[in-house]
């Protein structure tokens, strides 16, 4: 598992890089309330605000981690948002993502470098 | 806690110890929500009695005799105001805008006014500027204990507060400590404000707290039990530019102010607002349920249909009510606009509809 500055997690599953966000994350947003997931087939742009979180208290992006292609959203979320916050390691996958090489993971932190990122 | 020359409540360190988490607001640290989050701490003042610190907010004395000068400044029944009542009303402009509102109790001797904590240095100069006398109260803090069970609570620990009614203002002993207290506040519940002297706020806080019907509840969930009993807040859905016809305050205009009373007028930006009752304001504000799950929040624009050019008006406060289950928003839009029209909300480049509502969107539990 790796992690990115903007709290998202991402995870080897086979060739596909899946995202979430932490629990420090879920935590510091507080209750879900809607999730907008982006479209199956979206090409997306390392950077690109691709999901939206709202919150009780406000709106907040997910950024796409890597350059790559939207192949799995999870619908989970539409019906249950609040799944964010009951298990945002596991069930509360975000997206899965198609790149091109998933060496570029390594650019981002590992456990222990994130958790010194938010001072635990 | 961010920002060194913010204030610090003078229960910080109580607030601390039940678990908050501090934002700055308003030149103050405050607790925005604690363990149970924002959620969790609205659905329990719905159910229950939740304890808010707002000893931000400004608390001004005016002596006997000031009615007429603060009719002056307020288009408020003030001379009509019995002795243990308050009522609730708005500092208006020459543009007929608010500068901003505000609670006023008949209290013995003069005047207690409650003001917004963004605004209580300019209103204090407004009030200084037209009216001798007036005097800032230092060395109070002020809470509010809000929910159906808020009677019961407080009646434990100082019976008489059982009896007072809605908008009822009165001095009551606790162990020898004079708390100024209010059956008022802005959840749309039932409740109490109570100004208690700051060496005495942490006991009374305390023994408010030791009941299990009471939990502490932060600005966060204080926003969104507002929005959902349709209360504008000061700063979003009323400002200089907006006049409280606009925002749905006229109610609070008394008769005696309005054409034809006794003291029609005589306040800034009278002649636009009582023309605006004559004969309807530009705009008007509007409850919105959002058909979907998706929050329409501040600032999104509001159209008369999917692909209609330009906005008929803009959201004010928006967000999800928790009790409601649902998204919901306050908007300001053209007055023309038909009653039953589906209006369209701008969110993230996309044009979503949303539902025209009766206000507030859950029932108030008042009690009259």
């Amino acid at each position: 598992m790796k992690y990115t500055e903007d709290h998202e997690w991402l995870r080897l599953d086979g060739d596909l890089i899946v995202v979430g966000i932490t629990d420090h994350a879920a935590t510091q947003l507080g209750d879900v309330v809607f999730v907008e997931l982006p479209e199956i087939e979206t090409q997306v742009a390392k950077g690109d605000e691709i999901v939206v979180i709202e919150s009780v208290k406000a709106a907040s992006d997910i950024l796409a981690p890597l350059d790559g292609e939207i192949v799995e959203v999870n619908d989970a979320l539409d019906a249950n948002p609040a799944l964010v916050n009951e298990d945002p390691m596991g069930d509360a996958w975000f997206f899965k993502l198609k790149v091109d090489d998933v060496r570029a993971l390594d650019d981002y932190m590992t456990e222990d470098e994130y958790k010194d990122h938010i001072g635990d | 806690m961010a920002g060194d020359d913010l204030k610090t409540l003078v229960l910080a360190d109580l607030h601390a110890e039940l678990g908050a988490k501090f934002v700055p607001f308003a030149g103050y640290s405050m607790p925005v929500q604690y363990a149970r989050g924002v959620m969790g701490e609205h659905l329990w003042t719905r159910e229950n009695a939740g304890l808010f610190d707002v000893s931000h907010m400004g608390q001004v004395m005016l002596p006997d005799g000031s009615d007429a000068a603060l009719e002056a400044l307020v288009p408020v029944d003030v001379m009509g105001l019995a002795e243990g009542r308050q009522r609730y009303g708005f500092f208006t402009n020459e543009q007929g805008g608010v500068l901003d509102d505000l609670m006023i109790a008949r209290v013995p001797r003069g005047l207690f006014l409650v003001v917004n904590a963004a605004c209580k240095d300019a209103d204090i100069a407004h009030l200084r500027a037209h009216i001798n006398g007036v005097e800032t109260i230092e060395g109070r803090a002020l809470l509010a204990l809000q929910g159906p069970k808020a009677e019961a609570a407080l009646a434990q620990v100082i019976p008489e507060a059982g009896q007072m009614r809605f908008m009822d203002s009165a001095r009551l002993d606790w162990n020898g400590v004079e708390l100024w207290i209010s059956r008022s506040g802005y959840t749309g519940e039932d409740g109490y404000e109570i100004s208690v002297p700051d060496a005495e706020a942490d006991a009374f806080a305390r023994a408010l707290l030791a009941d299990d019907r009471v939990e502490p509840i932060g600005l966060g969930a204080r926003d969104s039990l507002r929005l959902e009993a349709g209360l504008p807040l000061y700063g979003q859905d009323m400002d200089p530019s907006i006049s409280p016809v606009e925002a749905g305050q006229a109610w609070a205009i008394g008769k005696v102010r309005r054409a034809g009373g006794d003291r029609a007028g005589g306040f800034p930006g009278a002649d636009t607002i009582l023309d605006q009752i004559a004969n309807k304001p530009p705009r008007r504000r509007v409850g919105l349920l959002p058909d979907g799950r998706a929050p329409m929040r501040a600032g999104v624009e509001i159209f008369a249909s999917e692909d209609a050019a330009t906005p008929i008006g803009v959201i004010t406060s928006g967000g999800f009510g928790p009790t409601l289950g649902a998204p919901m928003a306050l908007a300001l839009i053209e007055a023309g606009t038909p009653t039953d029209a589906v209006l369209y909300g701008d969110v993230r480049g996309k044009r979503l509809p949303a539902t025209q509502t009766k206000l507030p969107f859950t029932p108030p539990g008042y009690k009259r």
